[in-house]
C-alpha cells in the first residue's frame, strides 16, 4: 500500500481524521513545551527572590487588573543597549512566583522589571494619577480611582495567599492570617506602588549584569 | 417543492448560519470600534475620561477578544455549519445543539465583554477571559464539536473534502491548546492564579496565544478558503494533493512556532532555537495554500474583474501571503531583536486580521449572504467602494506601524560612539504621535467600509426569510 492508498483511508474515515489531527498538532507540544514544565531551574528561584507579600500581591493584582502588561513589559533582554536603558537582564529564577508571568509583549510605555527603587513613592502617585503632571509628553492612561479603593475592598487575600500556597509558593500560616491586617488603611494605589517598588530588586549584589 | 412547507431533517439548517453570520458583523462593528477608540487614546491619552471602564488597559483585552471571539468564530461557525452540510450533503447533525452553540457564544461574548471592562481579567494574551467563561467556551466548543463531526460522521459522500479538515482542526487543536493554558485554581468569582508560573508560564501561553493565531485565525479561515473560494471561482482546487500535504505540513509545523514570542528573553535557548527554524519551516505550507488559492482563481480573471466578492477573497489571499511571510521573517532572531515589543508587531497582525481575516470573511459573506436569502445583492457599487476602502485601510494601518515600529525597534537599541545610548524613551516616545494619528485614521477608513457592509446586508436581507434548501439527491450511498 503506497501513501496515497494509506491517505485515501484517512480521508474516508472521520474518526482516524480526529485522531490523526490530535497526534499530529500534539508532537510540537511534547517535545518543546512539556519538558520545559519539568526542567527543575525554570522553577528555582534566584537566591533573593521571595514570594510577594500581602500588599505586593494585592498590588501585583491590580496591576493585573488594569491591564498594566498590556503596554509595559517586565523582561529585559540580553542586549547591551537594553540592560544600559533598565538595568540587568531578567533571570528565569527571578519569575518564578508570577502568576501568571507579565514578561508582556509591547512597549508602549518603558519595561518595568527593575523600575523597583529608580523612582520615590511620591512620584509614582503623582504619575499614576495625572501621568502628564510628571512626564510632559505621556500618552499613559490616568489612574485616580487607585486612591480611592481600598486594597483589600474584595476581603480575599487570605484565600488568594492558601491558594498560592497550595500551589508551592512558602508562606506560613501566620504570614496568611496576618495578611488582612497588612493591608489595613490602604488603598490601590499603596499596594500598586508597593510592588512595583519591589519589582526587579531580588538580584543579588554579585550577579553579573 | 416551493409551495408546501419542507419538513425540518429534509432541508439544510440555514437559519443558524444566517443568525451566526449577523452576529459575526455586530462584533466585528463593536471590535472594530473599540480598536479605533483606543487607537484615538494613543493620540489623546485624556480621552477616558478618568473612566475606569474606558480605559486604555481595559479596552484593548475587550478590542482583540470581541474581533477574534465574537467575530472569528462567529463567522467560522456559521461558515463551517453552512459549508459542512454542502459537502456531506445532510442536514447539521443535533440542530439544536447548534442552537445553542451560536446563542451561548453570543451570551460568552457579551458577558465576557462587560467582565474584562469591569478587571476580570487573568492578563494571559487572548486568554484573558477568566475562569467561569473558560469553562463556558470549553462547553461551547465540545458542542460544536458534536454537530460539527457528528454531521460528518451521517455524510453521503465518501471523502471528507479538504476545508472539513481545517474546520476540524480548528476545534480540536483550539480545544487542547485553550484547556491546557486555562488550568488554574479559582479565588474568587473572578480571580483564579495559573497552574504555571514564570517562565514556565510564558512557554504555555505562547504555545497557546500562537496556535490560536494558527489554528483559528489561520486555519480556521483556510477552512473557509477552501469551501467558498471554489464556489465563487467556479473552479475546483487547483491540486487537491497539495492541499492534503499542505494541511498535514501545517499542523505538524504550526504547533512549535509559539515561542518565538519569547525570543531573547529568560527561556531555555533551545526552546527558543527550535521555534524560530520551525517558524521558517512554516512558509512552506503557508504558501502551499496561498499558491493553490490563487491557482484555482487565475482561471476565473474574468470574473475577478466584476464580482467583488471574488476581489476579497484573492486580496486577502495576497495579504495571508504577505502576512505568513513577514511572520516568518519576524521569528528570525536578528530580526526579532528589532521587532520584538515594537509597533511592528501590531502592524504584523493588523495585516493579518484586517489583510486576512476580515476580507476574507467580507468576501465569503457577499458571496452567502445573498444566496442564504435566495436573492441578489442590494448593491454591488458599494461592495466595490467597500473593498477600495478595505485595501486604502489596511496598506495605511500596516504602513503607519512599520514606520512606527522600525523606527521604535532601531532607535531603543541605538548606541551613539562612546557606547552609551543614543535616545531617551521618552524622546522616542515622544516622536509616536503622527504615526499614532495615521493609524487611527487607517482604523476609521476599514471601519467605514464595514459599516456599509453591514448596511448592504440590512438592506439585502429586510423582509426575507433564509431560503429552504435540501440536500441534493445522492444515488450511490456509500453506508
Amino acid at each position: 500500500m503506497n501513501a496515497i492508498e494509506l491517505h485515501k483511508k484517512l480521508e474516508e474515515n472521520a474518526g482516524l481524521l480526529i485522531f490523526g489531527i490530535l497526534f499530529v498538532s500534539a508532537i510540537g507540544g511534547l517535545v518543546q513545551v512539556l519538558p520545559s514544565i519539568f526542567q527543575e531551574s525554570l522553577k528555582t528561584p534566584t537566591a533573593t527572590t521571595k514570594p510577594y507579600g500581602a500588599v505586593t500581591l494585592t498590588g501585583r493584582d491590580i496591576y493585573i487588573r488594569e491591564g498594566c502588561s498590556v503596554c509595559h513589559s517586565q523582561q529585559i533582554r540580553p542586549l547591551l543597549a537594553e540592560v544600559k536603558r533598565y538595568g540587568p537582564y531578567s533571570r528565569a529564577g527571578e519569575s518564578v512566583y508570577d502568576r501568571p508571568f507579565l514578561w508582556g509583549s509591547k512597549r508602549t510605555g518603558p519595561d518595568l522589571h527593575r523600575v523597583g527603587g529608580k523612582f520615590s513613592d511620591i512620584w509614582h502617585r503623582l504619575h499614576l494619577i495625572n501621568p502628564r503632571d510628571v512626564v510632559r509628553n505621556s500618552i499613559m492612561p490616568a489612574y485616580p480611582w487607585l486612591a480611592e479603593q481600598a486594597a483589600n475592598a474584595d476581603g480575599a487575600i487570605k484565600r488568594k495567599m492558601r491558594v498560592l500556597q497550595k500551589l508551592g509558593h512558602p508562606y506560613s500560616d501566620e504570614e496568611i492570617e496576618a495578611a488582612p491586617a497588612a493591608l489595613e488603611g490602604l488603598t490601590d494605589i499603596d499596594a500598586l506602588i508597593a510592588y512595583l517598588q519591589i519589582l526587579g530588586t531580588s538580584r543579588s549584589p554579585g550577579d553579573t549584569p | 417543492m416551493a409551495a408546501t412547507e419542507l419538513k425540518k431533517n429534509e432541508v439544510y439548517h440555514d437559519r443558524v448560519v444566517t443568525a451566526l453570520v449577523i452576529f459575526s458583523v455586530i462584533w466585528i462593528i463593536v471590535g472594530m470600534s473599540a480598536g479605533v477608540y483606543i487607537a484615538a487614546e494613543l493620540v489623546w491619552p485624556t480621552l477616558d475620561f478618568g473612566e475606569q471602564w474606558l480605559s486604555f488597559g481595559r479596552l484593548r483585552p475587550l478590542h482583540t477578544n470581541v474581533v477574534i471571539f465574537g467575530f472569528g468564530v462567529s463567522a467560522l461557525m456559521g461558515t463551517a455549519f453552512y459549508s459542512v452540510q454542502r459537502t456531506s450533503h445532510v442536514p447539521l447533525y443535533a440542530p439544536k445543539l447548534a442552537w445553542f452553540c451560536c446563542f451561548a457564544w453570543q451570551i460568552c461574548i457579551l458577558l465576557g465583554g462587560i467582565s474584562l471592562l469591569a478587571g476580570w481579567t487573568s492578563s494571559k494574551e487572548y486568554a484573558e477571559l477568566e475562569w467561569p467563561f473558560d469553562i463556558a467556551i470549553t462547553v461551547v466548543w465540545v458542542s460544536f464539536g458534536i454537530v460539527f463531526f457528528g454531521t460528518i460522521a451521517k455524510r453521503k459522500i465518501k471523502p471528507i473534502y479538504i476545508s472539513n479538515w481545517f474546520y476540524g482542526g480548528l476545534i480540536i487543536v483550539i480545544a487542547m491548546i485553550h484547556i491546557v493554558n486555562s488550568l488554574a485554581i479559582p479565588v474568587t468569582l473572578s480571580k483564579s492564579y495559573s497552574v504555571f508560573a514564570g517562565a514556565q508560564d510564558a512557554i504555555v501561553q505562547w504555545w497557546y496565544g500562537h496556535n490560536a493565531v494558527g489554528f483559528l485565525l489561520t486555519g480556521g479561515f483556510l477552512g473557509m478558503m477552501y469551501y467558498f473560494l471554489p464556489k465563487q471561482a467556479e473552479r475546483p482546487i487547483w491540486s487537491y494533493r497539495l492541499s492534503i500535504v499542505a494541511f498535514w505540513a501545517f499542523t505538524y509545523s504550526y504547533i512549535w512556532a509559539g515561542p518565538h514570542h519569547l525570543i531573547y528573553s529568560s527561556i531555555p535557548d533551545w526552546v527558543q532555537s527550535l521555534a524560530m527554524v520551525m517558524s521558517i519551516v512554516l512558509l512552506a505550507p503557508s504558501w502551499a495554500t496561498m499558491i493553490n488559492g490563487i491557482m484555482t482563481v487565475s482561471g476565473a480573471s474574468q470574473k475577478l474583474k466584476t464580482d467583488p466578492a471574488l476581489k476579497f477573497i484573492v486580496l486577502s489571499l495576497a495579504f495571508y501571503g504577505l502576512a505568513t511571510f513577514e511572520g516568518s521573517m519576524m521569528a528570525i532572531k536578528s530580526v526579532n531583536v528589532v521587532s520584538h515589543f515594537t509597533d511592528w508587531t501590531v502592524g504584523h497582525v493588523h495585516s493579518g486580521a484586517l489583510g486576512w481575516n476580515a476580507m476574507i470573511t467580507y468576501g465569503t459573506y457577499y458571496f452567502l449572504v445573498p444566496r442564504l436569502f435566495g436573492t441578489t445583492l442590494y448593491s454591488v457599487k458599494l461592495a466595490n467602494i467597500h473593498f477600495w476602502l478595505a485595501l486604502a485601510g489596511t496598506m495605511l494601518y500596516v504602513l503607519a506601524m512599520w514606520g512606527a515600529g522600525v523606527s521604535q525597534g532601531l532607535l531603543w537599541l541605538s548606541l551613539d560612539e562612546i557606547g552609551e545610548l543614543s535616545f531617551s524613551f521618552k524622546d522616542i516616545m515622544a516622536s509616536m504621535p503622527p504615526y499614532y494619528a495615521l493609524r487611527l485614521v487607517a482604523g476609521l477608513i476599514f471601519l467605514t467600509g464595514t459599516v456599509l457592509m453591514a448596511f448592504n446586508f440590512y438592506m439585502t436581507m429586510k423582509g426575507r426569510r433564509t431560503v429552504q434548501v435540501r440536500p441534493p439527491i445522492v444515488t450511490s450511498h456509500w453506508a
